[in-house]
């Protein structure tokens, strides 16, 4: 286990160093102590390592993250994993506003509860909170699948475009252009999937689904208001 | 009809309302047909203060011209100096604005990308994503970090000579934009991540920040992936520009990009883009005052764009202050945008060349703002690239001119006091004396 010290390693050496490794890198386990809410700790990684951040982080942990796989102990602050192309995000705690963001790809774990926009306008990320996810999460959200393990806020898949909603507890309000849809078969299998990959023990019989009902898929005047 | 009436009597002369026009009648017309506003490409089109209403004074007995054609007058321009590890290095004062693939067809982002570097300058993408005609023919690329981002990746951001953060649009500050189904075919679909075929959003505002402090740790994070090595701009639209760019360096700017209201968009709704922001020449004091004030002027670097021309607006805009221009319709001009040799398709289309500005429906004649492949076809990129990089070349021999004019060795060294204004409002928003009196509105003689 490799450990950088960001009470004495500035953020840009941690960077560098982990952005430093490639594929072939024997050094494959790394810890970040002392985080203190730092922002923009482990961005920018591309190399199939994992990296133990023990204790909370600020804005933009994990962003844009290929290939590695990034555990937060604590809470993560606004934008976590946002744009994340691949690998894993797990959060411990909690996650603040807009986490998983833009994500084209890779899996992004909450254990504790999401903050509002949570999956906005994510592009084939897959984001399992095993907690409440807040206002306005999968906000235009284009593709990828967000599964809730406990409940949504209001406006939940706004103006939603082909990404797959999955939730357990109550929705409190749902988009515009935003549905429950039929659960069939291969959404509970994929739903499955999804749920061991995060390690939840929630069942998916117990999810409904939403999606769009792509009625804002053409402009039209009468959708305008 | 008769100059009088069965009587005899000397008739009124019909009289078109100042107030309801011809072509508001026919919006007026057209929207009770349709309940739909209008959308259309470009900037504004309705007469606002601007280059035009500024004159260069040359030289006289107080100031001693450079020859003409012999004497050196520079036109480098070095953009990024604050933070970034590698600044880049045009050999022009005009850049090539952000331009979306998808709005525009690949061959025109090819041809964009061969005249600029012919030039000696940089382009940029826009939204959509990096294309690879664009990275394929682009010395120096700028990758445009959206709202929507669509197609934005790590590795195009690591492989961009510099980022720009667009915040806003002179076309619409505080409008976001909408590419409609017709041009979104299979290829700008899959960069998208979204079904071909359908209208894509792209938000108004980012989805992971809102405001300046938000900002400033954006930037942080894009600097820590790509490791400080490009410079990083902030765009902002024609709306406060004092206020934006002051807090766009507090943010960490290394450049400034401000874009006035004839700035030219893809589409969105004529109503926004002719109502909302402020002219660029109104627009520039303001961006140079705040960069003063903060002693930041020339270290962070200030793009003008928005209805630049000829070098004569390149020039003014650089003695007023900036840095550098872009422009983005002129260049779409010069790659055949609106050119008469298609009136005849223009015709068809219900308008006529120069007029043309429904590039959101992807039925472009010149084949630039299109995903049609016949269409397409009708821009060679090889010849489109030779065309912008003439007339980028003119642009600069023209500044030049009037810049030795002026008895400058550099287009830097052009300045406010080289110029006055035709009218009070030119005089008022450039804060030039007016022409013939040392009078600028608004401060006292």
């Amino acid at each position: 286990m490799q450990v950088i010290d960001l009470a004495t390693m500035p953020l840009r050496d941690m960077n560098a160093t982990l952005q430093a490794q490639g594929a072939e890198t024997n050094q494959r386990a790394w810890e970040i102590a002392n985080p203190r809410g730092a922002h923009a700790i482990a961005v920018g990684l591309d190399a199939p390592i994992a990296v133990r951040v023990a204790g909370s982080t600020g804005y933009y942990c994990a962003g844009m993250n290929q290939q590695a796989e990034i555990t937060v102990t604590g809470s993560a602050g606004p934008g976590v994993a946002e744009n994340m192309m691949s690998g894993k995000v797990v959060i411990e705690g909690d996650a603040s506003q807009y986490a998983g963001a833009t994500g084209h790809g890779g899996l992004l774990v909450i254990r504790g509860n999401a903050a509002s926009r949570c999956g906005i306008s994510m592009k084939g990320i897959d984001i399992v909170v095993e907690g409440n996810v807040g206002h306005m999460s999968a906000f235009m959200a284009q593709s990828g699948r967000l599964v809730v393990c406990g409940d949504a806020g209001d406006a939940l898949g706004d103006s939603l475009y082909e990404a797959r909603l999955y939730v357990r507890g109550s929705v409190r309000s749902l988009g515009a252009d935003c549905i429950e849809k039929e659960m069939r078969a291969e959404h509970l299998a994929e739903l499955e999937e999804l749920l061991s990959a995060a390690g939840s023990d929630a069942v998916a019989g117990d999810f409904r689904r939403y999606g769009s009902a792509r009625q804002l898929y053409h402009f039209n005047i009468d959708n305008a208001y | 009809m008769s100059d009088t009436d069965k009587a005899g009597a000397p008739r009124t002369d019909p009289i078109q309302s100042g107030t309801f026009t011809r072509p508001i009648n026919a919006e007026i017309r057209r929207a009770a047909a349709t309940g739909i506003y209008d959308i259309r490409g470009g900037g504004a089109k309705r007469k606002v203060p601007h280059f035009d209403d500024l004159l260069f004074l040359g030289a006289s007995m107080s100031r001693y011209p450079l020859e003409g054609y012999r004497e050196k007058c520079d036109t480098d321009v070095t953009l990024g100096t604050r933070y970034a590890k590698n600044p880049i290095r045009l050999d022009i004062p005009v850049t090539i604005a952000g331009m979306s693939f998808g709005a525009l067809s690949g061959p025109a982002k090819e041809a964009l990308g061969r005249g600029a570097t012919l030039a000696g300058t940089s382009t940029t993408t826009g939204d959509g994503g990096m294309t690879p005609e664009e990275l394929g023919h682009s010395d120096k690329l700028v990758y445009q970090y959206l709202p929507s981002r669509y197609g934005m990746n790590p590795r195009d951001l690591r492989r961009a000579d510099a980022i720009e953060i667009v915040v806003g649009q002179g076309a619409k500050p505080g409008g976001g934009g909408m590419l409609l189904g017709q041009k979104i075919s299979d290829r700008v679909a899959g960069m998208r991540n979204l079904p071909a075929g359908i209208d894509q959003r792209s938000a108004c505002r980012h989805p992971d920040w809102t405001g300046p402090d938000d900002l400033e740790i954006k930037i942080l994070e894009l600097r820590e992936i790509t490791g400080w090595q490009v410079p990083i701009y902030v765009k902002i639209g024609g709306a406060r520009p004092y206020f934006d760019t002051t807090l766009a360096v507090k943010a960490g700017a290394d450049v400034v990009v401000l874009d006035g209201m004839q700035g030219g968009t893809a589409a969105s709704q004529d109503v926004f883009i002719e109502h909302v922001g402020q002219p660029t020449l109104a627009c520039i004091h303001g961006a140079v005052q705040a960069l003063r004030d903060l002693g930041m002027h020339r270290e962070v670097q200030l793009i003008v764009s928005g209805g630049i021309r000829t070098g004569a607006d390149v020039a003014k805009a650089m003695a007023l202050g900036a840095d550098a221009v872009a422009i983005g319709t002129a260049a779409l001009i010069a790659l055949g945008d609106n050119d008469p040799k298609w009136e005849a398709d223009y015709q068809a289309l219900g308008t006529t060349a120069g007029a043309y500005d429904d590039w959101h429906e992807g039925r472009d004649p010149a084949g630039i703002t299109t995903q049609d492949p016949a269409l397409m076809a009708r821009l060679d990129p090889v010849e489109g690239g030779r065309r912008l990089n003439n007339y980028l070349r003119v642009l600069t021999l023209e500044a030049q001119t009037i810049a030795r004019a002026c008895g400058k060795s550099h287009l830097h060294n052009l300045e406010p006091e080289d110029l006055c204004a035709l009218t009070i409002e030119a005089a008022a928003m450039a804060r030039v004396p007016l022409s013939g009196t040392d009078w600028i509105p608004g401060q006292t003689l």
